[in-house]
């Protein structure tokens, strides 16, 4: 369980070194990304179109901010995590092939993902779901804004953040999944519960 | 004669209120978790939380960034005039706190995946209206999280199910929702009526106070038995492992169709926000979720 702070970009090196239960802040350039963005850079991929930012060595926040221009200068208010699970169909596909290296999101995914963040040298790190406040303290400002005719949950931010976290590894390169050993113990409990119950 | 410029400002209020400041049972409930909270990593995302939550209140800004579909409760006296213009302030006053606040613009056309951008849109806000006697107005807000709504669920049972298959549904729910609905959850089921019925009865349960027991002694043995069981499945925090799954359970139900036993289960994240606001025929506004602001 040791605590690692990390710089953006992060190196395939750094995410190997990780395992689940660690602790990790990150300091430089955080993107958002949910559904909308991630099928759409998936669609420019397969027509061999640019996206906006080189995500090489970023870091992926599955969050929709609320957001507010303030003197033409965009702020974040509130950004915590989405589902990542929404992502499950997407994630494998964009770690491939734009070589992000960490995943932030809430409720873990799935066994697709983590196979491929085996093979590519990704890890997912789980930020306390709700804690909108928190992130939002972490981000220092707004760099850009890209596909904001998604609408401002969809769109891509790309932010600097300094000691974005405290950061829970729940997937690591080594196919550990923190929320599959707790739902496998959950599995364990309910066969328990429903005697208990009398079902 | 209710001014509908007063209803639009107390809208803001409401809503500003119920995003940035947990009401004070949900704040003691997630406290008594933190306390009683075995695993290290599920005390950890409590502590987050409760440092999220006291951040929130001092910087007046949204605890989450999942400002929630809005949601309003009304009981209209019978004797207050103007009634007509209330729809429009309710929904002048969410367009306005989603600039002010900020609210996140959460209200997208199912069909053309457009953002209105201010959180009004066809038949949201909701409105669920109630006419009762007297000439006051109260006006209850429920900002409704998607991640929490997205596993609830509906079930129509066989009533010769009947109670049991009504225990299995709910632990069934709350288990194939995991980490999703962001737990510690609040959890709303009622049971009768008809679908509908009993989906609009189990959200209505959110707005009573956590911690308060039914007052039919059976029911409130029935969510105790519930409330245990949820919390023994060991999903945690954040479904990262941990003894606080559920912070209440409340049930509600209607008389049914001798065919049909319908359950609903309306699932709540730990951010359990609600504000209501008293409105006298003088104009006089009683804050009665928070204290006074």
């Amino acid at each position: 369980m040791a605590i690692y702070k990390l710089k953006t970009p992060v190196s395939e090196e750094d995410t190997r070194k990780l395992g689940v239960n660690d602790t990790v802040y990150i300091t430089g350039t955080i993107i958002t990304a949910r559904d909308a963005a991630h099928k759409r850079a998936l669609k420019h991929y397969s027509e061999g179109k640019e996206i906006p930012i080189n995500l090489e060595g970023l870091v992926i926040f599955h969050c929709g901010p609320v957001a507010k221009k303030e003197k033409n200068e965009w702020k974040i208010i509130a950004a915590g995590p989405t589902t990542s699970s929404r992502m499950n169909s997407f994630e494998s596909e964009f770690i491939k092939n734009f070589k992000v290296r960490i995943i932030v999101g809430k409720g873990g995914m799935d066994s697709k993902t983590t196979n491929a963040m085996k093979k590519y040298g990704a890890v997912y790190g789980a930020f306390t779901g709700g804690a909108a406040v928190l992130a939002a303290k972490a981000i220092k400002h707004v760099k850009s804004v890209e596909w904001i005719d998604l609408g401002i949950p969809e769109a891509m931010w790309v932010l600097e953040v300094n000691e974005f976290g405290p950061l829970t590894i729940a997937i690591d390169t080594h196919e550990n999944n923190l929320y599959e050993n707790i739902q496998f113990k959950v599995e364990k409990e309910r066969t328990k519960i429903y005697k208990k119950l009398g079902i | 004669m209710v001014s509908g410029k007063v209803v639009e400002d107390i809208t803001v209020k409401l809503l500003q209120l119920a995003v940035t400041e947990l009401p004070q049972d949900v704040k003691d409930a997630l406290r008594k978790a933190h306390h009683e909270e075995e695993s290290a990593v599920g005390r950890a995302q409590l502590k987050a939380i409760l440092d999220n939550v006291d951040l929130a209140e001092k910087t007046h800004s949204p605890i989450c960034q999942d400002t929630g579909v809005v949601i309003f409760y009304v009981k209209a006296g019978a004797q207050v005039k103007g009634l007509n213009k209330i729809e429009s302030a309710l929904r002048k006053g969410t367009a306005r706190a989603t600039r002010e606040v900020p609210l996140r613009p959460n209200a997208v056309n199912p069909f053309t995946q457009k953002n209105t951008g201010d959180n009004t849109g066809r038949n949201i806000p909701y409105i669920n209206w109630q006419v009762v006697p007297g000439d006051t107005l109260e006006i209850t807000v429920l900002p409704k999280g998607g991640g929490s709504e997205n596993v609830s669920a509906l079930k129509m049972l066989p009533p010769s199910r009947g109670i049991k298959g009504l225990k299995k549904f709910v632990v069934d729910t709350v288990i194939n929702g995991g980490a999703k609905p962001c737990p510690p959850i609040v959890l709303g089921v009622a049971v009768g009526g008809g679908a509908d019925i009993a989906m609009k009865l189990a959200k209505a349960t959110l707005l009573k106070p956590i911690g308060e027991p039914n007052i039919d002694p059976d029911l409130a043995k029935l969510e105790k038995e519930l409330r245990e069981a949820i919390n023994s499945t060991g999903i945690g925090p954040m479904g990262l492992g941990g003894k606080t799954t559920v912070l209440d359970l409340k049930i509600d139900f209607a008389h049914r169709h001798p065919a049909s036993y319908p359950v609903a289960v309306v699932v709540q994240c730990w951010a359990a926000r609600r504000a209501s606001a008293l409105i006298y025929s003088d104009g006089k506004v009683d804050i009665l979720s928070h204290k006074a602001v």
